[in-house]
């Protein structure tokens, strides 16, 4: 018997089995607090990612590869005819002829070479004769005269000197030649070649090559749309709100109303989109591709939010303002109108801010309604075909040259850029405005 | 004049109007302003009321119903060969009319002269096609003169229109406008009058969401039904395969398409189940540590940023997705032997579980903080450890709601769009494996209606049918979640 006293283990102090099952608990204890803070640092680890990966691919979109020429305005060339008033014949000439002329004598180009003179040619952009046109345009005395332009080259010059073509590559399996290759570099030594801030792509529409395209349209056409939502559904969430919050009664009516905004607001964007291609498109005849339509689907899509936003702003008037206004004989209305929606104004300006920064990322509805589009002029009534800021990210992203990818990310850091600048105002406007009651 | 300007003239008149009723109430009291009934203002009010809102009706009904009373008029004079055609033939017709009448007020004297020789037959109607193509309106062939004629009645029915429209407009606000003058008086109720006008407006504010809701059920039902006179029901919802070909309209014969709703909801559900399988855990044990474990400081500070992740556009998540997170899962996947598709299950759902941690994660946060102290003291009083009292007691006791705001995310899953049109391929697999792509409900929606459309063919109206499943699954999940979230707070207050 005494045997076996010595064997038991004691049941508690350094070496019992309670001991060793504490410390396991208190492993575990570490262990479930660390999956708490890895599962935090996922997610901010991924935020850091997501923005790391956009800014470094986007940053280069901001600047353009420009090349130093000296244009003689040929007006054999231009104006074959002599007369500088002959505007059809100004339109129609042959600007990029300049520009490769120009450029021959940069680069010392043999010029009865073909081979020769077409990779010179592929160092400049598709798009310069519109610029030298524009300027003929403008002022024909121009003609006969020479003046110093910088003029934007190709994507394949662009890629190759901010590093993205690799030098290494064999030359028949790289975008840019040997021989090109040379020619960058004697102009990158002359000084005649640099990148330059790319207004380009805040003020160009659409183009099929990415050294010409530009937000311009996409941003014209979401300041229409959100014109829209700001002149629609902010007047008619707050009166919606107002009415929700100051007069139903709890009856029927008033459950319905309720339950259909909270489902409202969580019914797929993109269903919204169909509404607007039924209704707006099909039935009342609206243009495709129009910001009006787009604005009136984001309008309906933001709405539940900022009824919601609003509600809860009118709910944090306090009951004694309102007693105290109607005890000195004030109607409803004049509650309303004189002390709710000034003291729950704040609030309302918040939701209205989510809303919009709601409005200005959707995508997927403007699918439906034909934003996708190719769209070259500015819009000048939300009633002409535009696209919108994330439609124009999208486009870019299923593009296929290798320059849009840049121009996407360069897209997307407008986008987040607004969106943070609303969201700052926003937050702004809580903490300055709001009171603590 | 449009509609747009004769209702801005009808907002000056109402502006006009209110300080004329300001002016004349004080008047009709001889400026002692404690006889008015209502203030002045009111008074105001009062009057631009009467004066804009029924012009404003007027203005309404008319625009709204000018077109189809026109065209039903114009339809009605066609010859007894267009009215014996098809619904669409008739449409096609109606539309080259209209594109016709559009053009005509471009047209100089002559040119309409032209126009008009030709609906009598005295030239042939290739010179009026020639007139019109000079003004934009491009024909495919030459126009028939009874499709000339209607035209030229569009045309000029739509000026008279436009010539009695604001008249009629400005009459009425007139008269609207004289009446309320007449009425002005010192006894007069303005107050109450406009009170009840505003509270009528507000009501019809709020009737916006119902009619919003009304009007995507009407419409994508209207259309779903229109597919299923083409497309057998069970065809759609059982078939296996989706291969809708091409449009085939007009074409006797032309390929059949093949409808089929599983693959798709196949790929939605498998989506969703991957980024479920990466937001739960993340977003419970963020949760956990933010409402068991963290300071205050952290708390504010973390709850918020790991709300950006919900605030981010979802086509910035598609992109990245895209270039990104796509070709490193596939370069990484080359490495270790397995072959990843760029575009994959497991691509698009990783990313769209990231997307929906905060769906998870804030409102768990939320529930979990509602959970009475008393609970945690009593458990720690019986000597638990903080992770035995949140596994054994807290979690339990919060799981309702926790299930609510799964099933929340869940639906936001199943109805996102751009991550998974970006990143989660085209072709209509039905495969278990997450490496390869598969294609969802949303993907194919968006496919089937960008281009050009045909109200139609099936292969335009398919995509209201996915649209009403995807309307009913997201509705299912998220009165289902509403629901237990509810029932659940009610245990403790």
């Amino acid at each position: 018997m005494t045997d076996q006293a010595a064997t038991i283990t004691p049941s508690f102090g350094p070496g019992s089995p309670a001991t060793a099952k504490l410390r396991k608990r208190h492993a575990a204890e570490k262990r479930f607090r660390l999956y708490g803070i890895l599962a935090l640092l996922f997610g901010f680890m991924f935020l850091v990612v997501l923005f790391g990966t956009i800014i470094s691919k986007g940053w280069t979109a901001f600047v353009q590869t420009s090349i130093h020429l000296s244009i003689y305005f040929d007006p054999a060339v231009v104006n074959p005819s002599g007369n500088p008033d002959d505007r059809d014949e100004l339109l129609r000439a042959d600007y990029t002829k300049l520009a490769r002329n120009a450029l021959y004598k940069v680069l010392d180009v043999n010029t009865d070479d073909r081979k020769e003179r077409r990779a010179a040619n592929d160092l400049l952009s598709r798009g310069v004769d519109v610029q030298l046109k524009d300027a003929v345009v403008d002022d024909p005395s121009l003609i006969g005269q020479t003046r110093e332009y910088w003029v934007l080259a190709s994507d394949n010059t662009d890629a190759l000197l901010k590093g993205s073509i690799d030098r290494k590559t064999l030359n028949e399996r790289r975008a840019v030649s040997d021989q090109q290759i040379v020619w960058i570099d004697q102009m990158v030594k002359d000084d005649v070649i640099e990148k330059r801030f790319n207004t380009g792509l805040f003020v160009n529409g659409a183009s099929s090559s990415p050294e010409t395209a530009g937000l311009g349209v996409a941003l014209i056409g979401s300041a229409f749309m959100m014109l829209t939502v700001a002149l629609l559904a902010v007047p008619l969430g707050v009166a919606a709100a107002l009415y929700l919050e100051e007069f139903a009664t709890k009856n029927r009516w008033a459950d319905i109303i309720e339950v259909n905004i909270n489902n409202l607001a969580a019914v797929p964007s993109i269903v919204f989109g169909l509404l607007g291609l039924a209704v707006f498109i099909n039935f009342l005849g609206l243009p495709r591709s129009a910001s009006l339509v787009g604005g009136l689907v984001l309008s309906l899509m933001t709405l539940p939010t900022i009824i919601i936003a609003t509600r809860a702003a009118i709910k944090a008037v306090p009951p004694s303002i309102r007693e105290a206004a109607l005890g000195v004989g004030a109607s409803k209305m004049q509650l309303i109108g004189h002390h709710v929606l000034p003291l729950s104004l704040p609030g309302i300006l918040t939701g209205t801010i989510i809303g919009l920064v709601q409005a200005l990322g959707e995508t997927a509805p403007l699918l439906m309604i034909g934003m996708v589009a190719f769209v070259v002029d500015y819009p000048t009534t939300p009633l002409e075909p535009s696209t919108a800021l994330p439609v124009q990210i999208y486009m870019w992203a299923t593009a296929a040259e290798r320059g849009f990818i840049e121009r996407t990310a360069g897209a997307t850091m407008v986008l987040l850029a607004f969106l943070i600048v609303m969201n700052s105002v926003a937050v702004y406007f809580r903490h300055r405005f709001e009171r603590k009651w | 004049m449009s509609s747009l300007s004769i209702l801005a003239v009808l907002l000056i008149a109402g502006v006009v109007a209110y300080f004329v009723g300001r002016i004349r109430s004080v008047k009709v009291c001889k400026g002692e302003q404690s006889t008015l009934h209502s203030r002045p203002t009111y008074h105001g009010f009062y009057l631009a009321v009467w004066t804009v809102l029924l012009a404003v009706f007027v203005l309404t009904v008319w625009s709204a119903a000018e077109r189809p009373v026109q065209n039903y008029l114009a339809m009605k004079k066609m010859p007894a060969s267009v009215l014996e055609t098809s619904d669409a033939q008739k449409s096609l017709t109606m539309s080259v009319v209209d594109s016709i009448a559009t053009g005509l007020p471009k047209l100089t004297a002559e040119e309409r002269e032209i126009v008009r020789k030709a609906r009598y037959g005295f030239v042939t109607p290739a010179d009026a096609r020639d007139v019109l193509a000079r003004h934009g309106v491009i024909l495919g062939s030459a126009p028939e003169p009874y499709v000339l004629a209607a035209a030229d009645d569009l045309a000029i029915s739509r000026a008279l229109a436009a010539t009695i429209l604001p008249i009629v407009c400005f009459l009425v606000a007139a008269a609207g406008f004289l009446w309320g003058y007449t009425r002005l008086a010192p006894k007069l109720r303005a107050r109450n009058i406009v009170e009840s006008v505003m509270r009528w407006g507000l009501l019809a504010a709020s009737t916006v969401a119902v009619l919003t809701t009304i009007g995507i059920v009407l419409s994508v039902l209207f259309e779903t039904i229109h597919f299923f006179q083409m497309v057998p029901p069970q065809d759609f919802f059982f078939g296996t395969v989706w291969d809708p070909r091409f449009s085939s309209v007009g074409r006797a014969g032309g390929a059949q398409g093949q409808f089929g709703l599983l693959p798709l909801l196949w790929g939605t559900m498998f989506i969703s189940i991957v980024a479920l399988l990466v937001a739960v855990p993340v977003g419970l044990f963020a949760a956990i540590y933010m409402s068991e474990y963290a300071g205050p400081r952290v708390r504010t500070f973390s709850k918020p940023v790991l709300e950006i992740l919900a605030g981010i556009p979802t086509i910035v998540y598609g992109f990245f997705a895209l270039v990104t997170f796509g070709p490193f899962l596939r370069d990484t996947g080359a490495h270790i032997g397995l072959d990843i598709s760029a575009s994959s299950v497991l691509t698009a759902g990783i990313v769209m579980g990231v997307m929906i941690i905060p769906f998870v994660s804030s409102l768990s946060d939320d529930i979990m903080s509602a959970v009475p102290q008393s609970l945690r003291e009593g458990s720690y009083g019986l000597g638990a450890t903080q992770s035995e009292t949140i596994k054994r007691v807290i979690l339990p006791a919060a799981l309702p709601g926790i299930v609510g705001a799964i099933l929340l995310a869940a639906s936001r899953a199943v109805g996102e769009t751009m991550i998974v049109v970006l990143a989660a391929g085209i072709a209509a697999n039905l495969t278990l494996n997450p490496l390869e792509p598969v294609t969802t409900i949303t993907v194919k929606i968006v496919s089937q209606l960008t281009g050009d459309l045909e109200f139609n063919s099936p292969q335009t109206l398919v995509a209201f049918a996915l649209g009403l499943t995807l309307f009913v699954i997201t509705l299912g999940l998220n009165v289902y979640a509403l629901y237990i979230v509810r029932r659940y707070r009610e245990q403790y207050e």
